[in-house]
């Protein structure tokens, strides 16, 4: 009897492997920031380039790091549900202006509304190395002793809102510095 | 032939469309491990080839970092460790052989030995089946055939 189910559960075993597979998106690849400090940067602010941004500016607060590009076609999928997200001011947002022309990126921000509150300039890229950034658009949550809690890759959707992002900055707003 | 000959020639010129930046090197070992290193990291965008081999902007800004670290003398395993500090072990096309990694490496191991055991059984049962297994009125009989078709 056992020689004729021995096929059939390597079948199901192979099967079931594979169905996961298939489910599996290759393009999320755990980042290894997950609970280490974020890096730092001084980065010229898109608004006005003469005054830098850096992220312990940012020290005490629970804050949102938004990597965005005027040429990321992504980004604009993603842009409608950041914008509904910003008014209702539940964090700061920070846009990372990655691999852009100031001026479109001013541009852009005019045409489809502004959902940050600073966005600052990485031009030549190497911030974005920092933070392992390989598909923009890609959102981190830091928390208020600067370290990296969460991060997603590609498009913030529409459930992903309610489900992941704010049960998880509730609770990191309770948390002491 | 014609195809096959173009499939030798375009695998000949491998080297010509892997390297796209011109680089300056004070010494040669730098060089090899500048080769060595942009054939060894993936680029993330195109999951499936090389920061060499890709022409996407990520792969132009990563060599550009592995360069750079290079001038500034430091370590191959320096800049590996930069890069997987960043983008994890996925970085790597040839990752470190840990307990994380442990199945990736032995995995083909595994499943060769899995083939190679049921190869074996497979032969074990098919020896036991081809024995002869006659009785003693049979053999009889056999013998009298044979004997028979001698005769005639």
């Amino acid at each position: 009897m056992f020689r004729y189910l021995l096929p059939l559960i390597l079948f199901i075993t192979l099967a079931v492997f594979l169905a996961i597979g298939l489910k599996l998106n290759p393009k999320e690849i755990p980042s290894p920031l997950i609970d280490k400090p974020a890096p730092a940067f001084a980065l010229p602010i898109l608004s006005s380039p003469d005054k830098t941004l850096k992220p312990s500016d940012m020290q005490g607060k629970v804050w949102l790091l938004n990597v965005w590009a005027s040429w990321c076609v992504s980004c604009r999928d993603e842009h409608p549900l950041l914008l509904q997200f910003a008014q209702q001011h539940v964090l700061p947002i920070i846009g990372l202006n990655y691999k852009d022309e100031p001026a479109a990126g001013n541009a852009w921000l005019q045409k489809l509304g502004n959902p940050y509150d600073i966005s600052v300039m990485d031009q030549d890229g190497r911030t974005g190395i920092d933070y392992g950034v390989y598909g923009v658009p890609e959102t981190f949550v830091i928390d208020k002793r600067g370290v990296i809690r969460y991060k997603h890759t590609g498009p913030v959707g529409p459930g992903d809102v309610e489900r992941i992002f704010l049960p998880l900055i509730q609770q990191l707003q309770t948390e002491a510095v | 032939m014609k195809i096959f000959s173009l499939c030798i020639l375009l695998w000949v010129a491998y080297p010509a469309w892997s390297a796209v930046e011109y680089r300056d090197f004070k010494q040669p070992e730098q060089e090899q491990a500048y080769q060595s290193l942009i054939t060894e990291l993936r680029c993330l965008v195109c999951q499936n080839q090389t920061i060499a081999d890709s022409n996407a902007d990520l792969a132009k800004d990563l060599r550009r970092q592995v360069y750079e670290m290079l001038q500034q003398g430091q370590s191959k395993q320096q800049i590996v460790d930069f890069m997987t500090e960043r983008y994890g072990d996925f970085v790597l096309y040839k990752p470190a052989f840990k307990l994380k990694t442990g199945l990736l490496w032995l995995g083909p191991l595994l499943f060769l030995c899995i083939g190679l055991f049921s190869v074996l059984m497979i032969i074990r049962r098919k020896k036991s089946v081809i024995k002869p297994t006659l009785s003693p009125d049979q053999q009889n009989r056999l013998s009298a055939i044979l004997e028979k078709g001698d005769q005639d």
